[in-house]
């Protein structure tokens, strides 16, 4: 039996230690937000925040995690700056990969609230969109930047 | 409120398809109505598309929503003529059904070419309808959902309008004429509204003149204007429910693996392995493959590891050698040589690759057989061959199968499959009455999608006096419609007009035209991927009109307009060139241009390549494209830019090749595509000449390759016929 802290509630799961979160969310705790895409940290679908920071829930084992996750669901229930201007620009089409790109942008700017071009590059290249909705995921993210006051 | 009173308005699908020319296909049975797939639901249901409940007004839009923002777009066609306000509208699906045919597919199937809107050509058109009702086919792809639902749809919003405003006429006891609508409401002669929810239930018995006259386009309120998509706050909160969102109670987790080798079957297996893991509930031979079922997809993953497979040994096992032969085989000794050759004619060949489509969500498909019924949750393009193909595997009727059509993760064409569908519905015949989740690994899409074929051309051109005076055209491809009538057990269609397509139909003068396809030999499965032929023709036959300006010493896009006498045509690249600032770049950095008519959009892009210490990077691109009308000028940008990123990402990396059988490529990291550090500032301009209304899905993707290409050459000087351009060139 592992414990896990996701989005402010504590679940045990009966799940051998070395399963990777991504499947404990979705297949256990019923959290699908966070989306299968490659299995291989090759596309960023499936980043949720541990202890605050970006990771790949394809990758990290149950057994591993000590801090709080934070998943897509655990960003509401009112719309965060980042969920606003995602809206404000349309970003999605699919949408497949938007929860994804969603905290892996909200990681971001909880690290660096004026993050440069470069840096939202350097941050966003991990997390693919088969739609190609890169330009406005790039405009959504300096327009949350400006509204957090970045 | 729970007296569901219904009446099908089927005057109005009548009427709606309704055209001459009908009598080879029996008038008869054409004209007869097709059986209303929500009737019985609701309050009323006017017409199959609008529904209307207590809720308020529903609209069915009955394509498939794999983030094109199709049914947004198809309820503000409704919307807009039952005048709702659009904060309250909203979508369903719907269930598969006759009545949400596609004509529009069939539409682009006749050998005409997409300017040709003489009466020949369009009474051919107009006749394909009826083959697209009889088939029921109710497909989405070929950019047809617009064209196909923009008088259908705003015919459904009118009859239910008018059928509202009688009603509350009737109720009232006044003339029709002294009310109006507004915000979902009839308003009275004293301005007192009505809402529709009210109405329904009277307006369900109002006989109905003749289909009621549409809004004069001035009169729009939300055609044409930038609305808020309906689907975009659930793909912005993690709530919008892909088929591998479905969770049942009691569901269980299942994964497939089948024989990497095309064509190839399974000789044996030991699942004792595999067995003994925690979580393993079943492992079981499917579809030629082996299954898994557990308690977690990762379990089901980590059993079809465990299980010891021996594979059938294809008779051929296919190589790129063995592939490229095919094509040269096909290929022959076309194009015809030109008449009186000279030295100085021009001949080049080009090829391009299989692709995969790579949808980011792999192919996945709850269902569940209980009570003699199945429930199927699937992303499908093709619903309603999904249904059937589900209702075989299951071993039941049609009739008692219930089709869930979800959000899809993309779809590109690969969801007008259904394999995975048909392997859901059996594991849940074998399963039942346990509900069963299907999802396949990302490396299992990779190695049993249904690709874009490989292709070759050979282009014979001759400039004479600064014009193209020859330019023969031959290309081979395997068949995408003969491998996809095998499939679905449909006879063969004949010659596959998508091999020329975006070459076949380009709006080019030039005296000596031709263009030949060519069926190579097919190995393995192919399908639509997004633009279909153009995505390859788009290359073959941009590419050499660039060289050609070249060898004439022309300015490209000024050479491209020199063969151009269709105004839409035109105009794109004359926008696109004010747009870019087109030839001027600055030191360092060059531009190229492309053009290709595909769908019935002629598209012009530019793109700004630039040379850094790390590689050729992308700095700038431009888009014009003409649609006739854009209904949602937004929508219609996000389709244009994302389909040339799409187009990007496989110009530059993507490709699927063969070794021993197996195509080589995996996962992501092997089938890249574009990321957003590599994504340039793309600027859309929509033009609207008003013709025809045109779909928008894929017209982006053709030029994509060829524009990068062209820039590539106007900035190094190097040529490159073979795609993808990573092998020739290294990108930053």
């Amino acid at each position: 039996m592992i414990t896990l802290t996701v989005n402010g509630n504590d679940y045990t799961v009966d799940l051998p230690p070395g399963t990777p979160l991504l499947w404990a969310l979705r297949d256990v705790l019923n959290l699908t937000g966070s989306k299968y895409g490659c299995g291989v940290a090759a596309c960023g679908a499936c980043t949720v925040l541990i202890d605050g920071q970006a990771d790949r829930a394809c990758q990290v084992p149950i057994g591993d995690i000590s801090g709080p996750v934070t998943t897509i669901e655990g960003l509401g229930p009112a719309l965060t700056a980042v969920q606003q201007a995602w809206i404000d620009h349309q970003v999605a089409q699919c949408g497949y990969c938007q929860s994804g790109q969603i905290m892996q942008a909200t990681a971001l700017l909880s690290e660096n609230p004026k993050p440069t071009d470069a840096e939202i590059f350097d941050a966003m290249d991990g997390n693919l969109c088969r739609c190609g909705t890169y330009p406005r995921i790039l405009a959504a993210i300096r327009s949350a930047s400006t509204a957090m006051g970045g | 409120m729970g007296r569901a009173r219904t009446i099908a308005r089927r005057t109005f699908l009548i009427g709606s398809a309704a055209i001459a020319g009908g009598v080879a296909f029996g008038w008869y049975s054409y004209r007869k109505a097709l059986p209303n797939p929500i009737a019985g639901q609701g309050l009323a249901t006017f017409t199959p598309y609008v529904l209307i409940d207590a809720e308020g007004v529903a609209i069915v839009t009955p394509r498939a929503e794999m983030g094109q923002g199709i049914h947004s777009t198809l309820a503000m066609l409704v919307a807009e003529e039952m005048d709702l306000d659009w904060a309250q509208v909203r979508t369903l699906h719907g269930p598969p059904g006759q009545a949400y045919y596609n004509s529009a597919m069939m539409r682009e199937a006749v050998p005409f070419a997409p300017t040709d809107e003489g009466w020949l050509a369009s009474t051919a058109r107009d006749a394909t309808d009826i083959p697209a009702r009889l088939l029921g086919l109710q497909l989405t792809g070929g950019s047809t959902s617009t064209p196909d639902g923009f008088d259908k749809m705003r015919q459904a919003g009118a009859t239910a309008r008018l059928a509202l405003v009688l009603a509350a006429a009737r109720r009232l006891g006044v003339a029709a004429d002294t009310l109006s609508t507004k915000d979902g409401a009839v308003i009275g002669p004293d301005g007192t509204p009505i809402p529709y929810t009210d109405l329904a239930v009277e307006a369900a018995s109002v006989d109905l003149p003749d289909p009621p006259t549409l809004k004069p386009r001035e009169k729009w309120n939300l055609l044409g204007k930038s609305m808020p998509r309906t689907d975009i706050p659930a793909k912005s909160n993690g709530t919008a429910q892909y088929a591998i969102d479905i969770r049942l109670p009691g569901m269980v987790f299942a994964s497939i693996r089948r024989n990497p080798s095309p064509g190839a079957g399974l000789a044996s297996f030991d699942a004792a392995p595999a067995l003994a893991l925690p979580g393993v509930l079943k492992v079981l031979p499917l579809d030629g493959g082996i299954a898994a079922v557990a308690n977690t997809t990762w379990t089901a993953f980590q059993a079809l590891d465990a299980t010891q497979i021996t594979w059938e040994t294809p008779a051929t096992p296919l190589t790129d050698a063995l592939l490229s032969a095919d094509l040269t085989a096909a290929l022959g000794t076309s194009p015809e040589p030109l008449p009186n050759p000279v030295d100085t004619d021009f001949t080049a060949d080009y090829t391009v690759p299989h692709l995969a489509h790579a949808t980011m969500e792999p192919m996945s498909a709850a269902a569940w057989l209980h009570d003699g019924r199945l429930e199927i949750w699937a992303g499908s393009q093709f619903p309603t061959m999904g249904l059937s193909v589900a209702a075989t595997a299951a071993g039941l009727a049609e009739e008692a199968v219930d089709f869930h059509t979800q959000p899809m993760g993309g779809g590109f064409g690969r969801r007008a499959e259904s394999d995975f569908i048909r392997q859901a519905a059996t594991l849940a015949k074998d399963l039942s009455p346990t509900p069963v989740l299907l999802t396949w690994s990302r490396e299992e899409d990779m190695a049993q999608d249904m690709y874009r074929p490989a292709a070759m051309a050979r282009i014979r051109a001759r400039v004479t006096d600064g014009l193209i005076s020859n330019f023969h055209f031959a290309t081979a491809a395997g068949s995408i419609m003969a491998s996809m009538a095998a499939r679905i057990g449909m006879p063969n269609m004949g010659p596959d007009a998508t091999t020329v397509q975006g070459a076949s139909d380009q709006p080019y003068d030039i005296a000596d035209y031709q263009v030949t396809g060519h069926t190579a030999e097919t190995r393995l499965p192919l399908g639509f991927w997004r633009s279909v032929g153009a995505s390859q023709n788009a290359f073959f036959h941009d590419s050499a009109m660039d060289e050609l300006a070249h060898l004439a010493g022309d300015d490209p896009l000024t050479f491209r307009m020199r063969h151009l006498s269709h105004p839409a045509s035109i105009k794109v690249l004359e926008t696109v060139a004010a747009m870019s600032g087109w030839p001027a770049s600055q030191p360092g950095r060059a531009k190229g241009v492309a053009f290709c008519m595909s769908f019935g959009v002629p598209v012009a892009q530019v793109i700004e390549v630039e040379d850094t210490p790390q590689g050729i990077r992308m700095t700038g691109a431009w888009i014009a494209a003409d649609v006739g009308i854009a209904l949602d000028p937004r929508n219609v940008e996000a389709q244009l830019s994302g389909a040339m990123v799409f187009g990007l990402s496989a110009a530059m990396r993507g490709e699927i090749t063969f070794a021993d059988g197996i195509a080589q490529q995996t996962n992501f990291f092997d089938y890249e595509p574009l990321r957003l550090s590599q994504c340039p500032p793309i600027t859309v301009q929509v033009l609207e000449s008003g013709g025809p209304i045109k779909g928008v899905g894929e017209p982006g993707t053709p030029p994509a390759a060829p524009a990068l290409a062209n820039a590539i050459f106007a900035l190094t000087g190097q040529r490159i016929r073979a795609l993808p351009l990573h092998h020739s060139i290294t990108f930053a």
